[in-house]
């Protein structure tokens, strides 16, 4: 028996493996179940708390229905966001992987383009064309067809505006990533056989690239959902999100148990629709996605 | 465009290279019609001057190697491809404005194509479902198609299911289930193991007896075209080299293309020294002599290539009219059979398949190679058969 090492020893692998769990272990587990006891610490006054368990914070939660309200909120904008962007992420996506346009690799570095500037001022940018003072009603007025501006940033339409314009990406990148692994003879056997283009399209193209949709759909709902700097930039204080409630918990109020007790309660209910997701359709979808 | 063939083709019948003269008579025998079709995309020519007559129930093969333009050929005949110029008829009719879908088309692919996302039932019977056939005659239909290429009882698999040999099965059912005009495989048996491709080899062959229909393989391995074809379509850089039976092309190659790329033929270059008649000698490159019965007298002087099959060519001492001495390079041995490489001296080193009767020759050792006067074909300076 030789104790040498070889390439595929299971020990190199582990050793190789370490530095990533543990990154995951104190950076993600570690503060997730601290988090997780904080939500049954007791909230003395604002910045104070006592190490005294109590269930008060989930009670609180589970009888508030101002917390549901919001909760139900959050979901129906982030699903809203999720399937406008799939109807328009769609298309663009198709027509990437359709064209015959020999320098393809632009259409998809135009889609990279956005992320070179940063989030925030992307957020900030509908400011200037929403905005009261923006180029939309400024244009309106000076075309005299509106004569006072119109009310269209801080609503919950200019929040998915920002939200799509930060989303369609990851959708596109998505689609296009399960577009490009359908096999074209697959289309070419189906017109053979008495389809149309059309038909073609519904019988093979549109079904084999559901996983990638599905993929988009996922994570643009998680990635909307989660999100407080689009709804705290571009809505009223009526539009805010789940997460802008927990940003107040914990820096307005300071009050770290009951923000505790919301964050896990963001973080079960968005796990809960990936672990659906990943049970019919395997996360390596998305995982293709973000890297394509 | 011409219409001028550059290369004699020995006439036959079901195939000619004859451009298609339209008549009812010839669209009813016919049923895949070529006339001076030219494919091009861009400045590149894929096919030139493409003129062929597809015979109803024959089973012709486009061999060649790939680029050569015989997958573009079939292509085009299902509208995979436009044609630039020339047209195309199946069944008679001109089809260069009938899109893909109208054709009645079978295709077979390399890559099977079948739809993953369906059952092996929903994939047979998508051509019945867009003909309007009515449900109980398509579920009967797919069961015998099934049936045919011996795979009952699997409608309800998923292809990945199925092993590779059994995927090209349910490719072929879906392509003949809704009784097309014309059959196309493009390489069917390429993605098989060797194994594989022997038995559908002859399964695609029974079949296409069975069914009676017409079928136009493509292929670049020439074992697979001598032993399915009824007909042979050789072809290089996009133009046809030859048509004729297996035999035809195998025995008689009209250019040396053609003899080399079936059953790599030894070449032998060299000029006429003496004519008696038919017969010949041709004074070698290599520094030897042989004579040769030739077609049609030939000129004293004239540069000829003296073709001649490994398998015409015997190692055995005292046979064949022609001795040549040489050494052995190198022996194979394939149990029933040998092959040897001997060099004949001035670079020349030919290829003798013999079977196995004494004992085999060494390598390093000297031997005589002969073979017989008719045994051989000749081609002109142009790589022509001398015919």
């Amino acid at each position: 028996m030789t104790k040498g090492w070889t390439l595929y020893d299971p020990r190199l692998a582990w050793m190789l493996v370490a530095p990533v769990l543990l990154l995951l272990i104190f950076f993600l587990l570690l503060p997730i179940a601290m988090m997780a006891v904080y939500t049954f610490f007791t909230f003395v006054t604002a910045g104070v708390e006592q190490g005294t368990l109590t269930v008060a914070n989930w009670h609180e939660f589970f009888t508030d229905s101002y917390y549901h309200g919001f909760l139900l909120k959050t979901l129906r904008v982030g699903a809203m966001t999720a399937l406008i962007c799939g109807v328009f992420g769609y298309f663009p996506a198709y027509f990437i992987w359709a064209t015959t346009f020999k320098h393809k690799w632009l259409l998809l570095l135009l889609l990279i383009v956005p992320f070179w500037i940063s989030f925030t001022i992307r957020t900030f940018s509908w400011i200037n064309i929403l905005g009261e003072q923006g180029v939309i009603n400024v244009t309106l007025l000076r075309l005299g067809l509106i004569h006072e501006p119109l009310q269209m940033l801080y609503t919950e339409g200019a929040v998915i505006l920002g939200l799509l314009h930060f989303l369609l990406p990851y959708m596109i990148l998505n689609v296009y990533v399960s577009l490009e692994s359908i096999d074209r003879t697959l289309i070419s056997a189906a017109r053979s056989m008495g389809c149309t283009s059309a038909q073609a399209f519904r019988e093979v193209t549109l079904p084999l690239s559901l996983p990638g949709l599905a993929a988009g759909l996922l994570l643009c709902f998680v990635l909307a959902a989660g999100s407080y700097v689009t709804p705290q930039l571009l809505g009223a204080g009526r539009d805010a999100l789940f997460g802008n409630l927990i940003y107040d918990t914990i820096m307005g109020q300071l009050n770290w148990p009951m923000g505790a007790t919301l964050s896990i309660v963001l973080f079960v209910v968005l796990g809960f629709f990936a672990a659906i997701y990943t049970r019919y359709m395997g996360m390596s979808q998305i995982v293709k996605g973000l890297g394509g | 465009m011409t219409t001028t063939q550059q290369t004699p083709r020995p006439a036959s019948a079901g195939v000619s290279a004859q451009p298609a003269d339209g008549s009812a008579a010839g669209a009813d025998r016919h049923a895949v019609e070529f006339r001076d079709v030219q494919i091009a995309y861009g400045k590149f020519v894929a096919v030139r001057d493409f003129s062929l007559s597809i015979a109803k129930g024959s089973f012709v093969t486009l061999l060649g190697p790939s680029g050569c333009g015989k997958t573009t050929i079939l292509r085009s005949i299902a509208g995979l491809v436009d044609i630039t110029s020339g047209q195309i008829s199946i069944g008679g009719r001109r089809v260069d404005d009938v899109p893909i879908y109208k054709r009645n088309i079978g295709l077979v692919f390399q890559s099977y194509a079948l739809f993953p996302h369906k059952t092996v039932f929903d994939n047979v019977a998508f051509g019945l479902k867009y003909r309007n056939v009515p449900r109980a005659e398509i579920a009967r239909k797919v069961g015998q198609a099934l049936e045919m290429v011996r795979l009952p009882g699997a409608e309800k698999k998923l292809p990945s299911q199925l092993s590779g040999g059994q995927q090209q099965r349910i490719a072929l059912a879906r392509a003949i289930v809704f009784e097309p005009e014309v059959l196309l495989l493009d390489e069917p048996l390429s993605a098989l193991d060797a194994n594989m491709r022997e038995e559908m080899r002859v399964e695609i062959k029974k079949i296409q007896k069975a069914t009676g229909i017409t079928a136009i393989f493509v292929t670049h391995d020439q074992e697979e075209a001598l032993s399915m074809s009824d007909r042979i379509v050789v072809m290089n850089a996009g133009s046809m080299e030859q048509i004729g039976t297996p035999q035809e092309v195998y025995d008689t190659p009209a250019t040396a293309f053609v003899a080399d790329f079936l059953g790599k033929a030894n070449m032998l270059a060299g000029t006429v020294s003496a004519v008696d008649g038919a017969k010949a000698t041709v004074a070698l490159a290599a520094g030897q002599s042989v004579s040769v019965v030739s077609p049609r007298p030939l000129a004293q002087g004239a540069a000829v290539t003296v073709v001649v099959r490994p398998q015409k060519l015997s190692v055995a001492p005292g046979s064949g009219e022609n001795r040549l001495s040489g050494r052995v390079v190198s022996t194979s041995y394939l149990g029933g059979s040998a092959i040897y490489e001997i060099d004949l001296g001035g670079k020349t080193i030919v290829r003798a398949n013999n079977a196995i009767t004494g004992r085999l020759a060494r390598e390093g050792e000297t031997v005589e190679v002969g073979f017989d006067p008719a045994g051989c074909v000749l081609l002109d300076d142009k790589g022509l058969r001398i015919a």
